[in-house]
């Protein structure tokens, strides 16, 4: 109650509110966190050369010029492989770009799934008590119990690996812990007075769920969803990479590891990019996740 | 490690303890410096107690961290020196201010709970300080002093207490732990940093208590901060009163209760209850505007823009130096008209509402029970059998409110008024009894069966003004929606207008609809909370401790708000609090409740006088009052608040009372017995002696010149 | 206490048996499918008859339940169709050398990541925890695959330094174990290493380190006795679940150096289609998962005197 003054006494500037402001501003308070800044740059290149991939290509992802090529060679038809080519000469760098389209939809798709399942029986969870509550729970405890990656492949055998498949699985395996987590949330938020004003006026159980409780809980959900995306490119990446991704020809930043594995000790080229690849987008989305929370703890 | 008089060889016990000279003391941000305090002066004498007291944000809890020099890392002292016992703060090594620590100078906390090491037993962390201070303390004899200490400090079974953890005593024990803990190297200044503000009143009075004795046992000169006057008034010798990071006035508790000589220094005494005075005698004055910003003070006297006797061209010229008050030795105040302003003028008191004639009745409870079922796992529990406890919130309650009426329910916390609140609103369901309202029966309708109107005509405005609005929405959207659904504005033009009509109504300019909460001021936020209370036309209106979080100037404006609402719109209201002082000021009828039950109730001078209620005698007693010319009894509960799941046998306060007349108190529930028609007292004592108890607050004898 | 942990064991049973219930249905309840998957997909419907009738799969599903969880307690999960030995044979000897990989990996990451962590935690802001924190942020930003091929890269292929598989072909060899466990330290200890230097910072702030502080106590005495204690609450939970995590980062990691333990076995045995394996190696990793979670509620619980003493 009684607090003296600090830094945190200083008021926000005041802010009005338009969907493309409110970006814009995001962004404009992101600039206070450098590694926010960082990441948000990388997932932006990473975003960029997934739209414009047909443009920036050399060549065809599926093109077989000459296999085993080393980065920099320039073949018979006078295209440069600046990053080398694959055991079927497909070039890599070309293949990496692409790559980026295959992550960049079926990541952020699951997420949202994930999402919008996890967010709804959270807050009923939280919200309800009871045995609501304990139902959700008892089954978020039955499928957290599975080691993830376990869970991942006895889903994908049962029922095949496909572009649908691995959504299907993505969303099954992390909404208990999104549910968890808002859930937790709405246990905080739940017993505020808003919450009772919105009660002693008789507010619906959706308006209570949706309009009141959700957007307070954005916060921590945004900075925890930035980590998830970075987790199910992670995922995706490993499915690739076991042989449960997606079905060949297509792109995909785990399979091509794994491909060329075997090829390591002569054309380490053809793993290390799109390693590289992989690992700086999900970077990028911890980075930002970090900027965000710290931006976020300030305020 | 060097005995204590090796660290300041030149000081003698003549001398002032701490010395503060000039000291600002900032904060650094991104946004720049940001000045918490500014010029301050303090002059401590061994043995004195010296007062700190002002609204939050006015920079005296930083005060005290800056004498601690514990600032964290973006605090610090740009300018001014802090001189103890004749050394200066800023030069002494890391290992010598360690030392100093704990042992010259000790602290005492707003927060016990949060003050103490969940993790480690209190014996271990009283013995800490002696072990630590100290080169030739045994554990055992650590050990030994920490149990007397806890003794001196009035703890029952010391011994448990030091194999204890923070969490399995009570908040009022924490705090006696806490300064158990500052006493026990014996240090020559204590810092209390506002150490009862988070305790029930009845348990702050015995804190205070032992805080005065321990001043006068061991000669040790405190600093005490505390928004609180009427405390201040009864533990120190010296106040500074202090606005935004200045010191506005300081002298002797007698020069700035009596004869204060600066303009802020005396709105604050405006804005305060008096449990002694009667509204009608004594109107609450708030002050206009808003404390400013650090980084948003105006130019020269800060307290210019809200000051009555402000004038261009001289409040607003800086500097604005402390000057001394000429004929009063130790008197000095930073107004430079403290000389032309005539201070003993009435002030033009504001309208006094008048008494509304009494309507009819609204609300009648009859016989409320609510019992919450607790289930209990442990071992003992389950060879016992008895698996399920209830928690008995409320036990019989009844009584009855007015069309316009104001009726209060006070008492401490875990005395189920909350719950009772909730029960009204529809947020819980009675477990027994009849909640009458305008002739229906809501004691089993929760607010999902009430239709719109039902839900309209009972409205409730919340304790805490950083939760009673929707951080994401805006004021506008939250006012515009209660207001679609309890009025028949279809159109939007409709609602906005109503809208702007009910900001009009708290006194809140129009373009705050368009505004977030977290823009606004506490106090702004709980005025929007009563305009959200009064969107539909209540028929009566629950506040639950509508104003114990803001700040007095800030409590007094939004008191009257609501009164004024309430009595234009012949409202009941219902005032749920703790502040006898403030209930005075408000209530037409006072219901006192202890542990579930109602004690007493009756009008607000019926329960202000004798016969009092036992419990209501010490509640009164309990509350500091800043007036010098009147004198209370000192009645200290014993014990601790039991608890409600295991409350008592017979009377609930018979644990604590101290009229306790003997075994029919244990045992049997007391009667209700009838003062006057409507003065309802639960007590076995006769009413021809409770009649006969002295009232607690009553004028000095002797006139003070 | 003793009922809380017997309680935590209760529900442990509970969970473990709708997990093997689950897993029972989901695998063999449609008995043509396990038939499919043991016999071949070249099949004949005949043989799928008579192995069904051979195999008691034409009685109702929960009496080849019952019969099955019966088998399964007493270590009886059947035979492997890819291996063509009984499931036990291949199961527990791989179990083994995971735990020594996983062993390896805790030893070496735990104390690790909690001095980091702490170091991080103690002063929030200062280069020392901006530097540990930016680390611990890309190491585990790098999948377990990639670091892999990054390291075998580094130090197999340029430096030569290590060997780049760990098949054991000659004879268990300690040298082998390096990389995998490199990789799987370096992907999870930036988790535990960001809890830590959480708990840390927050613990820092709270008022009782004021009063330590403001008690005169020598700094050592204010981290060691009265900050760590409480920040390592919240890490050990974390550090319990991280055993779960392992078992899905081994699997990625034996996979990548060819080592023969568990993790490699579970994949075998589902791109394999080998139910029965595929069961077994389940129900065994969800153990795991479920009693380590076990030990961190009631560890959280004896850390805690606030809810040890309730």
């Amino acid at each position: 109650m009684v607090q003296d003054v600090g830094a945190k006494a200083v008021t926000p500037p005041e802010r009005r509110r338009s969907l493309l402001r409110t970006l814009f501003g995001g962004i404009g308070l992101l600039r206070e966190s450098t590694i926010g800044m960082v990441g948000f740059g990388l997932i932006l290149f990473w975003v960029l050369v997934a739209l414009f991939a047909p443009l920036i290509a050399p060549v065809s992802p599926t093109a077989t010029l000459q296999p085993f090529a080393p980065p920099g060679t320039v073949t018979a038809s006078g295209e440069t492989l600046w990053l080398g080519a694959d055991q079927l000469g497909r070039d890599v760098l070309s293949r990496v770009i692409y790559g980026s389209r295959t992550v960049l939809f079926y990541a952020p798709v699951a997420t949202f799934c994930a999402y919008f399942i996890g967010c709804i029986f959270g807050l009923l969870a939280g919200y309800l008590g009871g045995w609501v509550d304990d139902l959700l729970n008892r089954i978020a405890d039955i499928i957290l119990a599975f080691p993830v990656l376990v869970l991942y492949v006895v889903i994908i055998v049962l029922i095949g690996p496909s572009g649908l498949n691995i959504i299907l699985a993505v969303t099954f395996a992390s909404a208990p812990g999104i549910m968890r987590i808002v859930r937790g949330l709405t246990l905080d938020l739940r017993n505020r007075d808003y919450i009772a004003a919105a009660q002693t006026s008789g507010a619906s159980l959706p308006w209570i769920l949706f309009a009141e409780l959700l957007p307070n809980a954005r916060g921590p959900l945004i900075v925890d969803a930035c980590l998830r995306m970075g987790y199910v490119i992670i995922t995706i990446g490993v499915l690739g990479f076991l042989g449960l991704g997606l079905p060949p020809p297509t792109p995909d930043w785990g399979s091509m590891v794994a491909e060329s594995r075997a090829m390591i000790t002569f054309a380490p080229w053809m793993a290390v990019v799109p390693a590289i690849a992989i690992s700086s987008l999900v970077l990028g989305f911890n980075l930002l996740a970090d900027g965000l929370r710290e931006i976020s703890l300030r305020d | 490690m060097r005995s204590r008089s090796d660290l300041f060889p030149d000081w003698s016990p003549d001398q002032p303890v701490l010395e503060c000279e000039g000291v600002c003391v900032s904060y650094f941000t991104r946004a720049g410096e940001i000045p918490a305090v500014l010029d301050f002066d303090l002059k401590v004498m061994q043995g004195e107690a010296v007062g700190l007291v002002g609204e939050s944000g006015c920079g005296k809890s930083t005060v005290a961290m800056a004498i601690m020099r514990y600032l964290g890392r973006n605090g610090g002292i740009p300018r001014g020196r802090v001189l103890y016992k004749g050394r200066d703060m800023a030069e002494l090594t890391p290992e010598e201010l360690r030392q100093l620590r704990g042992s010259e100078i000790a602290m005492i906390y707003q927060e016990p709970m949060a003050s103490l090491n969940p993790s480690l037993t209190l014996g271990r962390q009283l013995m800490e300080v002696p072990l630590n201070h100290e080169k030739s303390v045994t554990e055992k004899e650590a050990y030994e002093r920490s149990v007397q200490m806890l003794a001196d400090v009035k703890l029952p079974d010391p011994e448990r207490v030091m194999s204890a953890y923070p969490h399995q005593i009570s908040g009022g024990q924490q705090q006696r732990v806490v300064i158990a803990m500052a006493l026990l190297s014996q240090p020559s200044l204590l810092l209390l940093d506002e150490p009862t503000t988070a305790l029930d009143v009845t348990v702050e009075a015995g804190i205070v208590d032992l805080i005065g004795e321990i001043a006068a046992r061991f000669n040790t000169s405190m600093i005490y901060i505390s928004h609180n006057l009427g405390l201040i008034l009864e533990t120190c010798d010296r106040i500074s009163v202090m606005y935004s990071g200045v010191v506005v006035e300081e002298g002797s508790v007698e020069q700035v209760f009596d004869r204060m000589r600066h303009p802020y220094t005396r709105g604050l005494f405006d804005c305060i209850p008096l449990p002694g005075a009667d509204k009608q005698a004594r109107p609450l004055i708030p002050i206009g505007g808003q404390l400013p910003l650090p980084h948003q003070r105006p130019r020269g006297c800060y307290f210019g823009p809200r000051c009555d006797f402000f004038q261009a061209g001289r409040c607003d010229v800086p500097p604005i130096p402390m000057e001394p008050v000429t004929d009063q030795p130790g008197h000095r105040s930073r107004c430079i008209r403290w000389d032309e302003i005539d201070w003993d003028a009435p002030r033009q008191a504001a309208a006094v509402a008048e008494t509304l004639d009494e309507g009819d009745v609204i609300l009648r409870i009859d016989g409320l029970r609510k019992y919450y079922e607790v289930r209990d796992n442990s071992l003992a529990a389950l060879v016992s059998g008895k698996r399920v406890r209830h928690v008995k919130a409320n036990e019989r309650i009844s009584f009855d409110a007015r069309e316009g009426q104001t009726v209060a329910i006070v008492g401490e916390s875990g005395c189920g008024k909350s719950t009772f609140a909730k029960i009204l609103m529809g947020l819980e369901t009675a477990s027994d009894g009849g909640v009458a309202f305008q002739g229906e029966d809501f004691a089993d309708k929760p607010v999902q069966k009430r239709s719109a109107d039902e839900v309209a005509s009972m409205q409730m405005v919340f304790q805490n003004p950083f939760d009673t609005l929707n951080p994401s929405h805006t004021i506008g959207s939250q006012l515009g929606r209660v207001v679609r659904k309890f009025g028949d504005y279809k159109d939007r033009r409709e609602v906005r207008q109503r809208v702007l009509e009910l900001l009009d109504l708290v006194k809140l300019p129009r373009e705050f609809a368009r505004r977030r909460p977290r823009q606004l001021s506490g106090g702004q936020k709980q005025r929007v909370g009563i305009a959200r209370a009064f969107a539909g036309n209540p028929k009566m209106v629950v506040a639950d401790e509508p104003v114990s979080a803001l700040d007095v100037s800030v409590a007094a404006a939004v008191t009257r708000l609501l009164t004024d609402i309430q009595r234009n719109h012949r409202t009941t209201l219902l005032f749920i609090s703790h502040d006898l002082s403030l209930v005075r000021y408000l209530a037409d009828r006072v219901v006192v409740m202890y542990l579930g039950h109602i004690v007493e109730q009756g009008t607000t001078d019926e329960v202000f006088s004798p016969p009092y209620h036992p419990y209501t005698e010490a509640l009164l007693s309990a509350v500091p009052i800043a007036d010098t010319s009147v004198e209370k009894k000192r009645i200290i509960l014993e014990g601790q608040l039991p608890s409600v799941l295991d409350p008592p046998k017979g009377c609930p306060f018979h644990t604590r009372c101290h009229r306790k007349i003997g075994q029919v108190c244990e045992t049997e529930v007391p009667p209700v017995i009838e003062d006057a028609a409507g003065h309802l007292i639960a007590c076995h004592i006769p009413l021809g002696e409770l009649r006969e108890i002295a009232p607690v607050i009553a004028e000095k004898q002797v006139a003070a010149e | 206490m003793l009922i809380f942990i017997g309680k935590r064991l209760i529900y442990m049973l509970l969970t473990m048996f709708a997990i093997s219930l689950i897993l029972f249905l989901v695998m063999e309840i449609n008995g043509e499918a396990v038939a499919r998957r043991v016999l071949g997909p070249f099949t004949s419907a005949e043989q799928i008859q008579a192995w069904l009738q051979a195999n008691g799969y034409l009685r109702p599903w929960y009496v080849r339940y019952v019969e099955w969880l019966g088998n399964v307690l007493s270590g009886d999960f059947g035979q492997s169709v890819r291996f063509r030995t009984p499931v036990a044979d291949v199961l527990w000897p791989r179990l083994g050398n995971t735990a020594i990989l996983a062993g390896a990996t805790f030893a070496i990451m735990v104390p690790l990541a909690l001095t980091l962590g702490v170091l991080a935690g103690m002063r929030e802001g200062s280069r020392t925890d901006r530097s540990i924190t930016v680390a611990s942020v890309i190491s585990t930003s790098i999948p377990e695959f990639a670091s892999a091929v990054l390291l075998t890269v580094i130090f197999s292929t340029w430096l030569g330094w290590l060997p780049g598989t760990s098949a054991m072909s000659d004879g268990w060899n300690p040298v082998e174990l390096v990389l995998p466990v490199m990789v799987l330290v370096l992907y999870g200890f930036g988790y535990i290493a960001r809890m830590t230097r959480a708990s840390m910072a927050e613990v820092m702030q709270q008022l009782y380190i004021r009063t330590a502080v403001l008690k005169g106590l020598p700094y050592r005495e204010v981290i060691l006795r009265h900050a760590l204690r409480n920040a390592m609450i919240a890490p050990f939970t974390v550090i319990m679940l991280q055993i779960n995590w392992l078992l899905s980062g081994v699997i990625v990691v034996e996979v990548a150096f060819a080592y023969k333990g568990f993790g490699s076995l579970i994949l075998e045995a589902a791109l394999n289609q080998d139910v029965y394996l595929l069961e077994a190696a389940t129900l065994v990793a969800v153990l795991v998962a479920v009693s380590t979670q076990m030990l961190a509620d009631i560890g959280y619980t004896l850390l805690n005197p606030r809810i040890r003493f309730k």
